[in-house]
């Protein structure tokens, strides 16, 4: 497998850095890298599930609106600024591999680098106080 | 291919006593075809010397600018060939997001800052260049971005003589926790991989590089540990401080390559430093 491209090399090292919850995608959905932060949220250390096809982890996380009802691959915010290439803001609840629902809200947006272009996604999130 | 070092010091020229024996020019390195094809790795102050020394039948010449940075292009004003009506001169250098490339070199080469506008100049023709492959001559050029301060493009240059990896300005340790990390996110590694010469960033000691980290440029120790990492041949450190002196970069170098006892062999990027890399190993 080749390097990946700088943009993606600096958002890695970047939230490896922060203590808010992050996960990075490719343009295919494909997840790169979530931070330590974030594995508490997803229930699972990225150094065990390493890197997942789109369609692993849209399913292997069990992702619901606010009122409970699962969404579908193409509601989830993170796909939403993959195919539209624009930000998403929304609280919904998650339940991670650690089978815990928690509610979260979290912003994602496209990550377009030097000469437009498209190189991914990125979610920003943050447990709620219910 | 032949590389000939015109300028390794990095920053701003360092002229002086001091430094007589690496140089006080900045970023110029020449690499000749075995076609005749004439590259030129940046335009910093060394490039006024070398333009007096290319061959009066010169019809062509390429100028690949890693970013524009002053200690990259300071040169260009004073390079004989764009004063030569018979001689094309190509310029590549990175796309920006706002500004063309000939904008970008124009906020130098025009008054105040310079007396002649960039249009004044004979034959330039520009080429912005972001992520790819692109041919020149007999040299297979490969583009990427690379960690340091602005966009900025690091070079690997392939021949059937062998390959070349020109990264002047170039912090590969920004970032990872632990450095060296993971090759697949390491800035560089694909540019780097396995080439016979590697010219590498080195502008500061492991002490300096402490209170310097994010200024875009590697210490001798890192650019000593990514010459392992992408398993080079032959490394040359290259873009010296300023204030390091001659003394300073014989005795760091000799200290590091006793520590270190690097796989690859080391060349210190001395002014007028020469290599041949004919399929053979590369020598200085």
């Amino acid at each position: 497998m080749g390097q990946q491209e700088i943009e993606l090399i600096l958002s890695r090292h970047w939230s490896s850095y922060l203590n808010t919850p992050i996960f990075i995608v490719d343009p295919q959905g494909n997840l790169l890298f979530y931070n330590e932060p974030a594995e508490s949220i997803l229930g699972r250390r990225f150094a065990v599930t390493g890197e997942m096809t789109a369609e692993e982890w849209s399913t292997i996380f069990n992702i619901t609106d606010e009122d409970h009802r699962l969404l579908e691959p193409h509601e989830l915010p993170l796909n939403i600024a993959l195919q539209q290439h624009r930000p998403v803001y929304r609280r919904l609840y998650l339940a991670g591999l650690d089978n815990v629902q928690r509610h979260i809200e979290t912003v994602c947006f496209p990550l377009i680098g030097q000469a437009d272009r498209f190189l991914g996604a990125v979610a920003v999130f943050w447990e709620l106080d219910d | 291919m032949k590389v000939t070092l015109w300028g390794t010091r990095g920053s701003v020229p360092a002229p002086g006593p001091e430094t007589l024996k690496y140089g006080g020019n900045t970023s110029c390195v020449e690499v000749q075809g075995t076609d005749g094809t004439a590259l030129v790795l940046d335009g910093g102050t060394g490039i006024r010397r070398l333009g007096a020394h290319l061959p009066d039948s010169l019809e062509r010449v390429d100028i690949l600018l890693t970013h524009l940075h002053l200690d990259h292009i300071q040169g260009l004003g004073f390079f004989g060939p764009l004063r030569r009506s018979e001689v094309e001169t190509h310029i590549w250098g990175p796309a920006s997001t706002l500004h063309s490339l000939r904008e970008r070199l124009s906020f130098y080469l025009s008054p105040p800052l310079f007396p002649v506008y960039i249009r004044d100049m004979s034959r330039i023709i520009l080429h912005e260049i972001t992520e790819g492959e692109f041919q020149i001559g007999e040299f297979k050029i490969t583009s990427a971005f690379v960690v340091h301060l602005d966009p900025t493009i690091g070079f690997r240059i392939k021949s059937p003589s062998g390959t070349l990896t020109y990264l002047p300005d170039h912090e590969p340790a920004l970032g990872p926790k632990e450095y060296p990390f993971d090759t697949r996110w390491t800035s560089g590694y694909d540019l780097a991989i396995g080439a016979d010469l590697l010219i590498h960033d080195c502008q500061y000691t492991s002490e300096e590089y402490k209170t310097r980290v994010g200024w875009g440029h590697s210490s001798m120790s890192d650019a000593f540990k990514f010459g392992e990492l992408t398993q080079v041949k032959h490394l040359v450190p290259f873009h010296h401080d300023p204030n390091h002196t001659d003394d300073d970069l014989d005795r760091l170098l000799d200290k590091k390559i006793q520590a270190s006892r690097p796989t690859f062999r080391v060349t210190p990027g001395i002014e007028g430093t020469k290599f041949k890399l004919d399929g053979a190993g590369p020598g200085p």
